[in-house]
C-alpha cells in the first residue's frame, strides 16, 4: 500500500491511493462521474470520453478520469495539491459534446427499448443531453447478432463500449466477442456471428452459434444501452413496474446475491446484488434465467395416491392419509431434505422427526461422505474472497466451471492476478491453464503427493478447493482428511467446494445420519420427503413428498403437498464458504401451495406432536438457541480445525459429478430456457468431439 | 467501409512448406508470450500467399499464435491493407479517390474500372484476372491521378493510358511503372524552370528503374524476393527474369539493366571515382600534439577520430582545405557536405588564429 496523496476535487481537499484513477478518486470525494465504458472490475478502455474532467495545471483540454491516475497529476505551484474539477463549463461543455457525438448515431427508440428506465445512456442524457440535434444525415444502422437463447441483440444502440468484449475475455475467459473493422463500420460481433454468413447452411449455422461462456447473461448488465438485452425477459415488464426483492441464489452452493423482480405474483427476472465476498457482480445464466422454470410444472395443490394414481386432495385428506401412514410406521419414519431447502423447514422437520421420535434424516442426496458435527471438514477454513489473494489454488475433484461458474471467475481472476491453479481430477477446461497434478486420490496420498506439496510450499496464502466428486465416493472421509493433512502442512486454506444450497444449512443443524442417505432411509416405512429429487427410493415405503414442482421426488410420492420456492418463502441459507444468507420472500406460491415451514408446524398438529413455534419468527427464536452462529447474517462463524483421519483410499479417478450444466434440480429440468441452453452446450461438445 | 468475411470462402488454408518455415521465423522473433505480435506479419504472407485473407487462413494464424479467432479477425477488419474478397488472378487495383487525385481525375480512372474490371468494387472481373478498390491518399499527390497495381505506382494517368495499362496487364505484360505523361517525377510538366543542372540524366527515376529492375510488379511475395540489403548493396539474388513472371519492360533486359546501373551509381557513388583533389595530410601531430578539432562545432569525437585518421590533426590543415579539397575530404568522410553547411573552414581559421569558435 502506497502512501495517501492529497488531491483536491471541487474544492474539496481528499486523501487517496495514489493509484487509484482519478475517477475513483472523485467517487471518493462524492463526486460521480458520468461513464460508459468505465467498470471497476473490468480493464480500462478510455474510448466513450464520457468521464472528462478538468484537471487545473495540467494540459489545457479536459482528461478523461478513468484513464489517468492519482499518481500521475502534478503537484501545484510550491507544492500545493494536484486540482481536479469536475463541475466547471468546460467538463460541462465537453461531456454535452461527447453525449451529442453518441446520440448522433444512437436511435430515439426509447419507447420500444428493452433498457428504458434503466438505461444510463438515458439517464446521462437527461443530465448532459441537448434537447435539439444538429445532425441531419441519416443514421447508422447494424445488423444485429445471434448469440443464442439468453441476450438479444439491438446492435444499432451500440456506442461500442467494449464491456462486453471485455467481460467475456477476462472475466469469462471465452473470447468469442470483439469489435471488427474501423472507424464508423466498426462492429462489435462475436466470431459465430461474423462467420455466419459464411456457412454453406445459413440456417443451421444460426441455429449452431451463439456464446458458448456459462456467465454470458452478465453482458447484458455491463451494456450501459439497450444493444444488449434478456433474451427471455424480452418486452415482458419495464422496470417501474416491477418490485423488487433482495435474494439468494440457490442454483449452486455459491449463494450469489440476487434480486428479485416481479411483477404480480410472476417472477419476471433475477439480476445480481454486488457482494465482494461472494460473487463480486456477476450472476451465473443457470441462476439468472431459471425463472421461467418458476412456472411450469408447479405443484399447487395436494395430492394423494389412490389405486395408483395421484389424484387432487384437500390438505385434510393428504393430511389425513399420512397422519394414518405414520401411525401405522410405528416410529420407522425417516426424512430426507434436497438441495434447494432453506434452513428452516429442515430444522421444522427435524423437530418433528425428533417428536415422532426418530433421527433417520440426511440431506446429503447425492452421498457426500461429509463429516457431522465437523464444520472443518465439511465447509473448510478459507472464504471465498481468499481466492483473490491466493498464490496457489489447488483444485480436487471438481469442475469449479459447472459446480460455482462465479467462482470459477474468481478463481480465474486470481489466475489472472498471478497465482498459478493446479487441478487433481478430471482435466477440464476452467478457461485458464491449469496443471493436472492427478486423476484420483493417490494424487494426495501415494507418490503424486510430492509433487502436490512443492506446488503449494511457498506460495502466498494457497487454497485447497475439494469438491464433491472427491467427496460423494466411499472413500470420502479419507479424502477430505488427506485433504485436511495437505493443508496443514503447507499452510493453506481449504475450501469446501458444494453443489447444494441447502447443504452447508442441512450440515449445520445436524440434519444428517451416520449412515448417509441411504443409512436414514433403511427400514423406514414412511419416508418424507423435503424437495429431494436427485435420489432414489425404493418401491414399499409410504413416500411424502413436499416440494414446488412436479420432478422426480413427486413422481415417486404417495402423498404430494405443495410447497413453496425459494424465491416464495422466506429463507436462510449457508452458502459453501459456511456464510450465513438470507433470502427475502419476492412473491407466494401458487394455488393451493404454502410455505414449507407452515405445511410442517400443520402436519405436527394433525401428527399429535404440535411444533413449539406458530410463527416464522418463533421457529428461528429456537433455531437460534440451537444454532446461534445462524442468526449472525451475512458473517462466516469460526470452525475450529479439526483434522480427520486420513484413512485409505480408494484408487478410483475423481469423477466431477455434475452430468449436465444446466439441468441440475427440479427448477432448471422446468425452465424452456434452460433446456435449450442444455440443448446448445451438447450441440457445441458434438462439434468439438467431431473437430478433434 | 463495412469489412467482414467474404459470404464464400474457401475450404482450408495451409502456409507453403517456405511460407511456413519463414513464418515460424516471424514468430521467433518476438519473446516468450509476445507471439501475438506477429499477427500482421503473417495474415500478410497469408495474403500474399491467397490474395486475400480467409477464414480458414484466419482460424491457421489464430492457432499458429494462440489467439482467440475473433483477436485475428479484429486486427484484419482494421487494416485495409488486408483484402477480406478475392482478388483478381493478375491484379488488383487501387484507385487513389483522394483528394489531389479526385481533382485530377481519379473519378474518370473509377469509371474505367468499372467498365473494364466490375461494376461494384471488390469484385471480380468477369475473367478473374483483376479486382479494383478505391484507397484512401496514397501520397503521390504531385503525380495525380494514380493507381497502384501490386506493388508499384502508376502516375499521371489518362482513362485512355489507366485502360491500356489494364490491357497489358491482362495480355501479360507488364507495363513501366511511374509517370505515364513522360514526366521523370514530379517536376513540371513543360520543363524545368530551375535547377535546371539537374536536368533528366537517367532513363527513370531511381523507383521505377527498381521496379523495372525487380519485375515484381504483380509478382505476390513468396519468400525469393531479395532483401532491402540486399537491393542496397547491388546483390540482386532476384531472379529478375525468372521464367513465368512477367516481363518487367517489353524493351528487353539489357537496356533496363543499363539503366539501372546507371542510376545506382548516381544513387552511390563508389570510393576512388570521385571528384575533388587530396588535401595535404600529415602522417601524426606536429610538435606540441594535436589541436582539439571538438572545438570546431560540428565536429565531435568520432568525427574528429575520422579526421585523425585520415591525417588532419590540426585547425590551420582544415583552415587551408579549398573548395575541390573540401569535396574530397566530404566524400572520403560522408559528411554530406556538412563541412559546408557548418562553416568549418571559417570557424578554423578563427581557431588557428587562436580566437575561440
Amino acid at each position: 500500500m502506497s502512501e495517501l496523496r492529497k488531491i483536491i476535487i471541487d474544492d474539496r481537499e481528499v486523501e487517496v491511493d495514489p493509484r487509484l484513477t482519478l475517477l475513483q478518486a472523485c467517487e471518493e470525494a462524492g463526486v460521480e462521474i458520468p461513464r460508459f465504458c468505465y467498470h471497476e472490475r473490468l480493464s480500462i478502455a478510455g474510448n466513450c470520453r464520457m468521464c472528462l474532467v478538468e484537471v487545473v495545471g495540467g494540459p489545457p483540454k479536459p482528461a478523461a478520469s478513468c484513464a489517468m491516475q492519482v499518481k500521475d497529476l502534478r503537484p501545484g505551484p510550491d507544492g500545493a495539491p494536484p486540482v481536479v474539477r469536475t463541475n466547471t463549463p468546460m467538463v460541462r461543455r465537453a461531456r454535452e459534446g461527447v453525449m451529442e457525438f453518441l446520440l448522433i448515431n444512437h436511435p430515439l427508440d426509447c419507447p420500444i427499448c428493452d433498457q428504458g428506465g434503466e438505461c444510463d445512456l438515458q439517464d446521462q442524457a437527461m443530465a448532459y443531453g441537448v434537447d435539439f440535434s444538429r445532425y441531419r444525415e441519416p443514421k447508422r444502422s447494424a445488423t444485429d447478432l445471434a448469440l443464442g437463447p439468453l441476450v438479444e441483440t439491438h446492435m444499432t444502440r451500440c456506442i461500442s463500449c467494449t464491456r462486453c468484449v471485455r467481460f467475456m475475455t477476462e472475466v469469462a475467459g471465452v473470447p468469442e466477442m470483439g469489435q471488427t473493422g474501423r472507424g464508423e463500420d466498426s462492429e462489435i460481433t462475436s466470431y459465430d456471428s461474423a462467420t455466419l454468413q459464411t456457412g454453406p447452411d445459413l440456417v443451421v449455422a444460426t441455429l449452431r452459434a451463439g456464446l458458448s461462456s456459462e456467465l454470458q447473461g452478465n453482458i447484458v448488465d455491463l451494456c450501459p444501452v439497450g444493444a444488449l438485452t434478456n433474451k427471455p425477459y424480452a418486452f415482458t415488464a419495464r422496470p417501474w413496474e416491477l418490485r423488487k426483492f433482495q435474494s439468494i441464489d440457490v442454483m449452486d452452493a455459491l449463494g450469489s446475491n440476487t434480486r428479485v423482480d416481479v411483477r404480480g405474483r410472476e417472477v419476471m427476472r433475477i439480476l445480481p446484488r454486488n457482494h465482494d465476498g461472494v460473487n463480486e457482480e456477476w450472476l451465473a445464466d443457470r441462476s439468472r434465467y431459471v425463472w421461467d422454470g418458476l412456472r411450469r410444472q408447479r405443484l399447487d395443490r395436494p395430492y394423494v395416491r389412490r389405486e395408483g394414481k395421484l389424484k387432487p386432495a384437500s390438505w385434510a385428506e393428504a393430511f389425513g392419509a399420512i397422519a394414518a401412514a405414520v401411525k401405522a410406521a410405528d416410529g420407522a419414519v425417516a426424512a430426507v431434505a434436497g438441495d434447494l431447502v432453506s434452513v428452516e423447514p429442515m430444522w421444522a422437520l427435524k423437530r418433528l422427526m425428533a417428536a415422532l421420535g426418530s433421527d433417520w434424516h440426511d440431506c446429503r442426496q447425492d452421498g457426500a461422505r461429509l463429516i457431522p458435527g465437523n464444520r472443518s471438514a465439511y465447509v473448510g477454513n478459507a472464504t471465498v474472497a481468499d481466492i483473490d489473494a491466493a498464490g496457489a489454488v489447488l483444485i480436487v475433484g471438481s469442475n469449479p466451471r459447472d459446480a460455482a461458474p462465479v467462482l470459477n471467475a474468481r478463481i480465474r481472476k486470481a489466475w489472472i492476478g498471478g497465482a498459478d491453479v493446479a487441478v487433481i481430477g478430471e482435466d477440464v477446461d476452467l478457461t485458464f491453464p491449469a496443471a493436472h497434478l492427478g486423476t484420483g486420490p493417490e494424487a494426495l496420498t501415494g507418490k503424486g503427493r510430492g509433487k502436490v506439496v512443492a506446488f503449494l510450499k511457498d506460495k502466498a496464502a494457497p487454497v485447497i478447493i475439494v469438491g464433491q466428486g472427491a467427496l460423494a465416493r466411499d472413500d470420502g472421509a479419507a479424502v477430505i482428511g488427506h485433504a485436511m493433512a495437505l493443508a496443514a502442512e503447507t499452510g493453506a486454506g481449504m475450501l469446501v467446494l458444494h453443489t447444494a444450497a441447502a447443504r452447508v444449512g442441512g450440515m449445520d443443524i445436524g440434519f444428517t445420519h451416520p449412515g448417509g442417505v441411504a443409512g436414514a432411509l433403511e427400514g423406514a416405512k414412511v419416508i418424507f420427503n423435503l424437495g429431494a429429487d436427485e435420489i432414489d427410493i425404493a418401491a414399499g415405503p409410504f413416500v411424502i413428498y413436499q416440494g414446488h414442482h412436479g420432478d422426480r421426488g413427486a413422481h415417486r410420492a404417495d402423498v404430494i403437498l405443495p410447497g413453496a420456492a425459494w424465491t416464495e418463502q422466506p429463507g436462510t441459507y449457508v452458502n459453501t464458504e459456511g456464510r450465513v444468507q438470507v433470502a427475502n420472500r419476492a412473491g407466494f406460491p401458487p394455488g393451493d401451495a404454502r410455505e414449507d415451514w407452515a405445511i410442517l408446524r400443520a402436519l405436527s398438529a394433525e401428527l399429535g406432536v404440535t411444533l413449539p413455534f406458530d410463527t416464522l419468527d418463533a421457529l428461528r427464536r429456537d433455531l437460534y438457541a440451537a444454532h446461534p452462529h445462524l442468526a449472525a447474517v451475512d458473517a462466516i462463524a469460526e470452525s475450529p480445525w479439526q483434522p480427520v483421519e486420513a484413512g485409505e483410499v480408494a484408487p478410483r479417478a475423481f469423477r466431477n459429478g455434475l452430468a449436465d450444466h444446466y439441468l441440475t434440480n427440479a427448477v432448471t429440468r422446468a425452465s424452456a430456457v434452460m433446456a435449450e441452453c442444455s440443448r446448445l452446450a451438447a450441440e457445441r461438445r458434438a462439434k468439438a468431439m467431431a473437430a478433434e | 467501409m463495412l469489412r467482414r468475411l467474404h459470404h464464400h470462402q474457401p475450404e482450408s488454408f495451409a502456409f507453403t512448406p517456405a511460407n511456413l518455415e519463414w513464418a515460424r521465423g516471424q514468430i521467433a522473433k518476438y519473446p516468450e508470450g509476445r507471439q501475438a505480435s506477429a499477427v500482421i506479419p503473417l495474415l500478410w504472407r497469408g495474403q500474399e500467399q491467397e490474395g486475400w485473407v480467409t477464414r480458414p487462413m484466419i482460424e491457421t494464424v489464430a492457432r499458429m499464435l494462440d489467439l482467440a479467432p475473433i483477436r485475428v479477425l479484429e486486427v484484419a477488419s482494421f487494416y485495409f491493407m488486408f483484402q477480406m474478397a478475392p482478388v483478381g488472378s493478375v491484379a488488383h487495383v487501387q484507385v487513389c479517390g483522394t483528394t489531389s487525385c479526385m481533382i485530377c481525375g481519379a473519378e474518370d480512372l473509377i469509371g474505367v474500372c468499372r467498365d473494364k474490371i466490375a461494376k461494384a468494387p471488390h469484385t471480380l472481373s468477369a475473367d478473374g484476372k483483376f479486382s479494383w478498390e478505391e484507397v484512401e491518399c496514397l501520397g503521390a499527390c504531385a503525380n495525380a491521378p494514380m493507381v497502384q497495381i501490386g506493388k508499384d505506382y502508376y502516375e499521371d494517368l489518362t482513362a485512355e493510358k489507366f485502360a491500356w495499362i489494364l490491357d497489358e496487364l491482362a495480355a501479360g505484360r507488364v507495363p513501366t511503372p511511374g509517370p505515364q505523361n513522360g514526366r521523370f517525377a514530379s517536376e513540371p510538366l513543360g520543363g524545368l524552370t530551375s535547377l535546371k543542372g539537374f536536368a533528366k540524366t537517367h532513363e527513370a527515376n531511381a523507383s521505377v528503374a527498381l521496379a523495372t529492375q525487380l519485375g515484381d510488379t504483380v509478382k505476390r511475395i513468396d519468400g525469393t524476393e531479395p532483401t532491402a540489403t540486399d537491393v542496397m548493396r547491388g546483390a540482386s539474388p532476384m531472379p529478375v527474369r525468372k521464367k513465368g513472371a512477367p516481363k518487367a519492360r517489353a524493351t528487353g533486359a539489357g537496356e533496363s539493366d543499363a539503366a539501372l546501373r546507371e542510376a545506382e551509381t548516381v544513387g552511390r557513388p563508389e570510393q576512388g571515382s570521385v571528384a575533388g583533389s587530396k588535401p595535404a595530410l600529415l602522417k601524426k601531430p606536429r610538435k606540441g600534439g594535436a589541436d582539439d578539432l571538438k572545438k570546431i562545432s560540428g565536429v565531435g569525437p568520432k568525427l574528429e577520430s575520422l579526421l585523425n585518421e585520415l591525417g588532419v590533426f590540426h585547425f590551420d590543415q582544415i583552415a587551408a582545405w579549398t573548395d575541390d579539397e573540401i569535396a574530397w575530404v566530404d566524400e572520403r568522410l560522408k559528411f554530406k557536405g556538412r563541412i559546408e553547411r557548418e562553416g568549418w573552414i571559417a570557424q578554423a581559421q578563427a581557431l588557428a588564429r587562436g580566437e575561440g569558435a
